[in-house]
């Protein structure tokens, strides 16, 4: 028997509660969260250090605290959710398969919001040379070993990737007894956030090496040694910069991949820079009604942008209810010089809209550029650019009136 | 050459086994005399205990490492040859095309998976082509069947993202999970008597003067009145414990690439270069795995340390040009591992190329059976092999066939692949089915616990990975891997040291987060 639901919510973390929250306020009956974990909050349980909810709450909250927030506003609003339940099929006709302990359940629904978030990138997906010991995690997965499991990952420790779960990572292995010998970067930057490396790193003494990276791994039973190296400008191994660094433990902080399975059975596109969803200015997908918000749709930065990108969705969401979803016309949006990426990738409704991108380098005094042919339509001045911080800038539905292709470039 | 056999007297020293003795769960007390023990727990070791299990002898299996399968056999592409690579009269060409021929019965005798997928060997230069002549020939020579030179319109039909200007199809070519398959044949070697000593490691051996064999190892001694050296990389140190210097294994380094499943759509077949003269490899090819991955490489490299499973960025960037060249579709993005397996090559460096398989009783010391260089085609021969060892045995002993042999075993039932209704039907009739805990291979709770209870005790991550598929996917067990800890923990009672992810010394975890903290 099939259920039918006006909107299913996939993930119960940071994206998918904000989602659910919004859609309730915005008047939307018929939700469903389906959440694989034990609990809802997704990865924000793991994550016990404070910093969270600064622009949303405008206090420093935990992981924990920030998701007990939305929490408590599904609970306080009955929202309903699946725990312990796999979405295991989703289909281009928004027909949900979901395991679980009392079987599989079968739902149709009206509108998708995907909210899965992302994995980690692992050395495999990296090809670092050497052996296959123990001893080498992610760390996310360190991360959820440390503080929900409690168990230590080990005693003398090199981070590859500065990434900012990397980042907290030296940190909290620190305070835990361990030894962080080193955070290495392959780039001449980090790819976390600023704060992170003050707060993280140098308060500890732990060094950032950039331009470094793994280039051997030794160990049979657990990893004995790695070999560091530095690279040249052009990303090549400089070998007489080779060292050996003896550790009982590698973690890997190199990068986040959206987790787009289900969307990918469902035909959704995406794109081959986010690796989430192409999506239109209301966060909708190629396929009609199946939305995106959160790491899903594009790695953030901080998880107060996160519910923001949920939040701004379910107008588009509640649109799509009322039949009001219609293309008026496509707005072709072109990615200029100094940026990694745009969000949306299309328009086909005019109305205000907020694009969110990551430049490719770090940078003084630029200035993001949104131009209409020869026309400029709006320039947006940043002190700073970083990579590890993700962009958002708002246009107004008069700006964007007139526009037949947007392009936008960093200066 | 003579030998110098240590006389020295029985000891008889008791030691505890689990032993399965006709399916039954029994743990007692044995002497460690055994008709027959085999040395090497790889995929010809376990199908000739297997092949073994089917007299009335009692047979042991000695493996240094904690499970079975750990060397050669898990580290391959998985292809079940047809046989044309090799040189007519052979060992390596007559057992080949025996092996393939009776595969698919083997495999369904085992519940392992095996499909006939077809392969194509691709010539790119004219000059290839003489070569593909060449080895249809030499295959209808050992009695390949269906061998076909097909040109670039055929070549594109069956395989459109391949480049190519002709190639030599060989539809009898199959894949299968060499893993599961040496897992399975030593479940069911195990359930028809035989007793497996897995982490016990071959110290010396030394032939007694009533003409047993003793043999030492890190678990305590055993005698038997044969032994099979089926050490595969260390089958030359084996050899050597008996009679000295007469064979040498050079290890021979493959290292591959595992792509994402999401990549599989690329090929269809198993896609190989032509092979070059004097080679030791088949070439850098493109294997589809039974589990719907592409494998690419190996490839082929003398190494000097037999345990140096290193991969290499050398042999990396090597990889990636040659998929450039077959395969330009693929992409970095889709590689989600690296690994390598190491062959155990009796051709030196010097020479290169292959030597036959040795499989053979000692002329110097009775009842010592060597199997030397089991390289490719090992897989697809594995039963072959073991049926001549039994052969040897049987000519001098007579063996009684024993009639309680049941040759037929059952793997973990795999979740993923069952109709929705089986899905529902398994849900209800067990709960744990409902839980996935390895989110990319669909893995259920079921499937890893099975995995954990396997019947040969092997509790270490790897071989629950190979038994269930847990933590193979693209997230390289980001998702699972602390579901499965968890797992180990409650349902075993191991602490956190105690976990370990292929061995001694591989232990996953320090202890708890805190020294005062026990939970």
């Amino acid at each position: 028997m099939i259920q039918k639901k006006d909107v299913i919510i996939i993930g119960g973390g940071a994206a998918g509660l904000a989602a659910a929250v919004s859609c309730r306020q915005k008047g939307i009956d018929d939700i469903l969260i389906i959440e694989r974990g034990s609990y809802l909050g997704g990865i924000l349980n793991q994550c016990i250090h404070d910093g969270f909810g600064l622009e949303k709450f405008n206090t420093s909250l935990t992981g924990p605290e920030y998701a007990q927030r939305y929490i408590d506003q599904v609970k306080e609003e009955k929202i309903p959710f699946l725990l312990n339940s796999m979405v295991i099929n989703l289909s281009p006709k928004k027909e949900v398969i979901v395991a679980n302990r009392k079987g599989l359940q079968h739902f149709r629904a009206k509108v998708i919001i995907l909210a899965m978030g992302c994995r980690e990138r692992t050395r495999g997906a990296i090809s670092i040379p050497g052996t296959r010991p123990a001893g080498i995690y992610t760390a996310g997965v360190a991360q959820e070993l440390i503080n929900l499991k409690n168990y230590m990952v080990g005693k003398k420790i090199v981070i590859l990737g500065s990434g900012d779960i990397g980042l907290i990572m030296a940190r909290r292995l620190t305070l835990e007894g361990a030894e962080v010998q080193m955070v290495a970067e392959i780039l001449p930057y980090s790819s976390g956030l600023p704060r992170n490396i003050n707060q993280c790193l140098y308060d500890f003494d732990i060094p950032l090496l950039l331009s470094h990276t793994v280039v051997d791994i030794k160990g049979n039973g657990r990893i004995s040694e790695v070999t560091l190296a530095e690279v040249d400008k052009r990303g090549e191994i400089i070998s007489k910069s080779k060292r050996k660094v003896a550790c009982d433990t590698l973690l890997l902080s190199v990068g986040l991949i959206p987790e787009n399975e289900l969307s990918r059975q469902a035909g959704v596109i995406l794109s081959s820079i986010t690796g989430g969803p192409e999506a239109d200015e209301r966060g909708q997908t190629n396929v009609p009604g199946i939305f995106a918000c959160g790491n899903v749709l594009q790695v953030h930065d901080i998880v107060d942008n996160v519910s923001l990108e949920a939040e701004y969705i379910t107008e588009g969401v509640m649109d799509y209810l009322q039949g009001r979803l219609q293309a008026q016309r496509e707005i072709q949006i072109i990615l200029g010089s100094g940026l990694r990426y745009v969000v949306p990738q299309k328009i086909f409704t005019i109305k205000d809209t907020i694009f969110s991108f990551r430049v490719n380098q770090p940078g003084k005094k630029k200035k993001i550029i949104f131009e209409a042919g020869k026309e400029l339509v709006k320039k947006k001045f940043f002190p700073r650019v970083n990579p590890a911080e993700m962009l958002r800038v708002k246009l107004t539905s008069e700006e964007l009136e007139s526009v037949k292709r947007l392009k936008i470039r960093l200066i | 050459m003579e030998c110098h056999f240590q006389i020295e007297n029985i000891i008889n020293i008791y030691i505890i086994v689990i032993s399965k003795k006709k399916g039954k769960d029994v743990l007692e007390t044995t002497n460690n005399h055994y008709d027959v023990v085999i040395i090497g727990g790889g995929v010809v070791g376990c199908a000739i205990a297997r092949e073994l299990s089917r007299y009335k002898i009692s047979v042991a299996l000695l493996e240094k490492e904690a499970d079975v399968g750990w060397g050669i056999s898990c580290r391959n592409s998985g292809v079940v040859h047809a046989g044309f690579n090799y040189k007519p009269g052979t060992l390596r060409a007559q057992l080949c095309v025996k092996g393939n021929r009776s595969f698919a019965k083997l495999c369904q005798e085992l519940d392992v998976p095996y499909k006939k997928i077809g392969k194509v060997v691709v010539a790119q230069k004219k000059e290839e082509v003489e070569e593909l002549k060449r080895l249809k020939t030499q295959g209808e020579k050992n009695g390949v069947e269906e061998l076909e030179i097909i040109d670039s319109d055929k070549l594109k039909k069956l395989e459109s993202n391949v480049k190519g200007i002709a190639a030599l199809y060989s539809p009898e070519t199959a894949i299968t999970s060499p893993y599961l398959l040496t897992i399975a044949l030593a479940e069911n070697a195990l359930r028809n008597g035989v007793s497996f000593f897995l982490n016990t490691e071959v110290k010396n051996i030394a032939k007694l003067r009533n003409s047993n064999f003793k043999i030492n190892t890190n678990k305590g001694e055993f005698t038997s009145s044969y032994v099979i050296n089926s050490a595969g990389l260390y089958s030359d140190k084996v050899a050597h414990m008996v009679e000295k210097d007469k064979y040498r294994i050079y290890p021979c380094r493959g290292e591959y690439y595992v792509l994402d499943k999401n990549a599989s759509w690329i090929i269809n077949r198993l896609i190989y270069p032509v092979p070059k003269a004097g080679s030791g490899g088949l070439g850098i090819h493109f294997t589809p795995t039974i589990d719907g991955n592409i494998l690419i490489g190996p490839s082929n490299e003398y190494i000097k340390q037999k345990d140096n499973l290193s991969t290499t960025s050398q042999i990396m960037k090597m990889l990636s040009a040659e998929t450039q060249k077959f395969l330009p579709l693929i992409s970095s993005r889709d590689i989600i591992r690296s690994y390598s397996g190491i062959r155990a090559k009796q051709a030196p460096p010097s020479e290169g190329g292959y030597w036959d398989f040795v499989i053979e009783e000692s002329n110097s010391v009775n009842n010592f059976i060597n199997l030397i260089g089991i390289e490719s085609p090992g897989l697809a021969s594995a039963q072959p092999i073991a049926k001549k060892v039994v052969g040897i045995i049987n000519k001098k002993e007579n063996l009684e066939a024993d009639s309680d042999f049941k040759p037929f075993r059952k793997g973990i039932l795999r979740f993923e692949e069952q109709d929705e209704e089986t899905k529902k039907a398994l849900i209800e009739k067990d709960p744990d089915y409902g839980e996935i805990i390895c989110r990319c291979e669909q893995v259920t709770k079921k499937e890893i616990m099975e995995a954990i209870d396997n019947p040969l005790g092997a509790k270490d991550l790897i071989s629950i990975k190979y038994r269930s598929r847990a933590m193979m996917g693209r997230c390289q067990g980001g998702y699972c891997l602390t579901r499965i800890m968890e797992l180990l923990k409650e349902g075993y009672g191991l602490t956190p040291q105690e976990i370990t992810l292929k061995g001694e010394h591989s232990y996953l975890l320090t202890g708890y987060r805190s020294d005062e903290v026990n939970i």
